[in-house]
């Protein structure tokens, strides 16, 4: 196999994975966030508007794992720095 | 079957003299910025205080207000002097998301350029509010605490989380509009339509969280003070 094609194969299947294994972390940390939250605020239904608030940072700093996952993957797929420099 | 994919507004040249280039995005950031700064002109240029007011200054109100109580909520300070950098990145991105059901509308914020731009600027204003609120020395305390040993891990993470809301917010907007061009190849008969209603309201909650972060950055470097001097006080008490 020439180097340009191992370098696409390679590319695509990594950005497969990337995006397979990266979110199944951030997806369990979101659902455990959100139950907590969720159960905390059937506790205290007065305290919804900062638990929410905290809710909705606390997913965006979790999530940010799972975009940088996504860039990365985005990266290997369509500017593949490799990639440009086999084929010129 | 070919799928036309821009991964950033930053490819779209409209015009080029030498080295100086006229991308989307920095036209469409002017746009949004005409519209909100001539938007917010026209707006307060007549204001009153009467009982009947315009439909426009209360829309104006309603966001200014709750930005503030937001601000004042998330900061336990004054929303004073914060409300004018925070409420614009704000109003900033959500606008500019907001825009994109507009056709031949790209977001800015799609752009790693325009989104590390916004976070070097709360990465710049962080220590200048910090500064203005307790001083050079109070503020470069913060980074040797709990222990000097925790330095280099300030400064890291002072860095990182920068690093962070740039490719945050890139990748929400930008990841947005891939999507929405992948359907557009696949099932571009209604399909797209829904995902651009998601997109829209993604690009809300990017905004909301970006401003937030921000808020609470500076929030935690102006407040570490008032909380000593609280801690000082109850010790003086008991």
């Amino acid at each position: 196999m020439d180097s340009v094609s191992l370098i696409g194969v390679v590319s695509i299947i990594v950005s497969g994975l990337t995006i397979a294994i990266g979110s199944i972390g951030p997806a369990f940390g979101e659902a455990m966030a959100l139950s907590k939250a969720l159960s905390s605020i059937a506790q205290q239904p007065d305290e919804s508007g900062t638990i929410s608030r905290t809710l909705f940072i606390g997913l965006a700093m979790i999530e940010s794992t799972a975009i940088y996952c996504f860039v990365v993957a985005i990266i290997l797929i369509f500017v593949n720095p490799f990639w440009t420099q086999v084929t010129g | 079957m070919n799928v036309e994919v821009n991964l950033t507004p930053d490819s779209i040249v409209f015009w080029q003299w030498g080295f100086v280039k006229l991308n989307a995005t920095i036209v469409f950031t002017w746009a949004v910025m005409l519209l909100l700064v001539i938007g917010s002109i026209l707006i307060t240029r007549n204001l009153s205080t009467g009982q009947k007011i315009s439909r426009w200054q209360s829309m104006l109100e309603t966001i200014v207000s709750a930005i503030r109580k937001q601000i004042a909520d998330m900061t336990q300070q004054k929303a004073d002097p914060y409300i004018a950098f925070l409420g614009t990145l704000f109003l900033f991105i959500s606008v500019s998301n907001l825009l994109a059901v507009v056709p031949y509308f790209e977001s800015p914020a799609g752009s790693l350029t325009t989104a590390a731009a916004l976070a070097v600027c709360v990465f710049f204003a962080v220590p200048i509010f910090g500064i203005l609120k307790q001083g050079l020395p109070g503020y470069l305390k913060q980074y040797i605490e709990p222990s000097p040993l925790m330095l280099p891990f300030n400064i890291i993470g002072e860095l990182s989380r920068t690093l962070a809301l740039a490719v945050r917010l890139f990748g929400n907007v930008m990841s947005g509009s891939l999507i929405i061009g992948v359907l557009l190849a696949l099932a571009p008969l209604f399909v797209p339509v829904i995902l651009q209603v998601l997109e829209l309201l993604i690009g809300q909650i990017q905004a909301y969280i970006f401003a937030a972060l921000a808020t609470i950055y500076i929030a935690s470097a102006t407040r570490v003070r008032a909380h000593q001097e609280e801690k000082i006080k109850q010790r003086g008490e008991a």
